[in-house]
């Protein structure tokens, strides 16, 4: 790619500091996949060392239904927030805006209930400091939770931006970098929905 | 593979279709099916790795063309993913190797048994 502005294709793309900053932001994401795939070891290797604390498959399968509805809440908002970026790529930041912001409500949604997931696994004495398995539980799902608050966080201060700068090369190029980040959480949590979820009912 | 000037982004809506259909066949296959566990394993862990490249490829424009390729550093993606799958084999293949999974010691203990173990046998 040559380092002049291109007159044509995706905004956020146009100028050489908008396809940089995206660069960058996918080797950012290398680097999160290494840092979950250390959680997700860390989780592996202490599955089954519950101690004390009640097992995981008793909850599981007593939650099942909440870890689905989380799941498609989380499915659809990052199918939603496709659609806003294929609003921005169409020039409507109306739409952009309304589809990050139907996104965002879903992210609530799941985080909302994965907090009340986790009180209400304290409640029946599965805590971070219970047992090997459960700490390693809390920090590998709740290092999920941490990413997902951030970028409803971040979003959010796009979304107020936007409202102050329109959709320009820079706008673009950050919002469409919060899209990467966001389909990538999805990304994390099928793995986490997989790993822990489905296979902790299983074994 | 931009589909700027739709109205309606088909690659996002098939996209969102498989990875729900996914998702329920993964849960049916947990709660539903009388698969043996390792069968059942082994198809939920294909099904997230087949969900991962809907999101990868469907959803975040990686292979895009109308942006160059999407600007994707494929050989740190690489490494990144070689990475994961080197911790995460390599911790499994080291710390629970041999190692049975259900029992009732606590976690401290259980390295500690196993090294003992293995000095054991190198005696």
């Amino acid at each position: 790619m040559a380092a002049e502005e291109l007159k044509s294709g995706p905004l956020e793309y146009r100028s050489q500091e908008g396809r940089m900053g995206i660069l960058g932001f996918w080797i950012f994401l290398g680097a999160e996949v290494v840092l979950f795939a250390t959680l997700f070891a860390t989780y592996a290797v202490l599955f089954g060392r519950t101690a004390d604390a009640p097992a995981p498959s008793e909850l599981f399968q007593s939650g099942v239904g909440m870890t689905l509805v989380m799941t498609f809440l989380l499915l659809t908002s990052s199918f939603t927030c496709g659609i806003a970026v294929h609003e921005m790529r169409k020039g409507n930041a109306k739409g952009l805006a309304t589809w990050l912001i139907i996104t965002l409500v879903l992210g609530l949604g799941f985080l909302g209930l994965e907090i009340y997931e986790f009180n209400h696994y304290v409640h029946e004495g599965a805590t971070l400091p219970s047992s090997a398995y459960w700490s390693a539980f809390f920090v590998l799902a709740g290092t999920h939770g941490l990413h997902v608050t951030l970028g409803i966080g971040w979003a959010i201060c796009l979304l107020i931006q936007l409202k102050q700068r329109g959709l320009t090369n820079v706008t673009s190029r950050k919002f469409f970098v919060v899209s990467l980040y966001w389909h990538f959480l999805d990304v994390i949590w099928i793995f986490i929905f997989t790993g822990i979820y489905l296979t902790g009912m299983v074994l | 593979m931009a589909d700027t000037n739709k109205k309606v982004p088909t690659q996002h809506v098939i996209g969102f279709l498989l990875s729900l259909v996914m998702t329920l066949i993964a849960a049916w296959a947990v709660i539903g099916s009388a698969l043996p566990t390792m069968w059942i394993i082994i198809s939920i862990f294909v099904l997230a790795f087949l969900q991962a490249g809907v999101q990868l490829f469907m959803f975040m424009h990686i292979t895009e063309k109308s942006s160059g390729g999407g600007h994707v550093p494929w050989n740190m993606m690489f490494h990144g993913f070689a990475l994961a799958a080197i911790v995460v084999a390599g911790s499994l293949f080291t710390m629970s190797f041999g190692f049975d999974h259900g029992d009732m010691h606590g976690g401290d203990h259980g390295g500690n048994e196993q090294h003992e173990e293995h000095s054991n046998h190198g005696e």
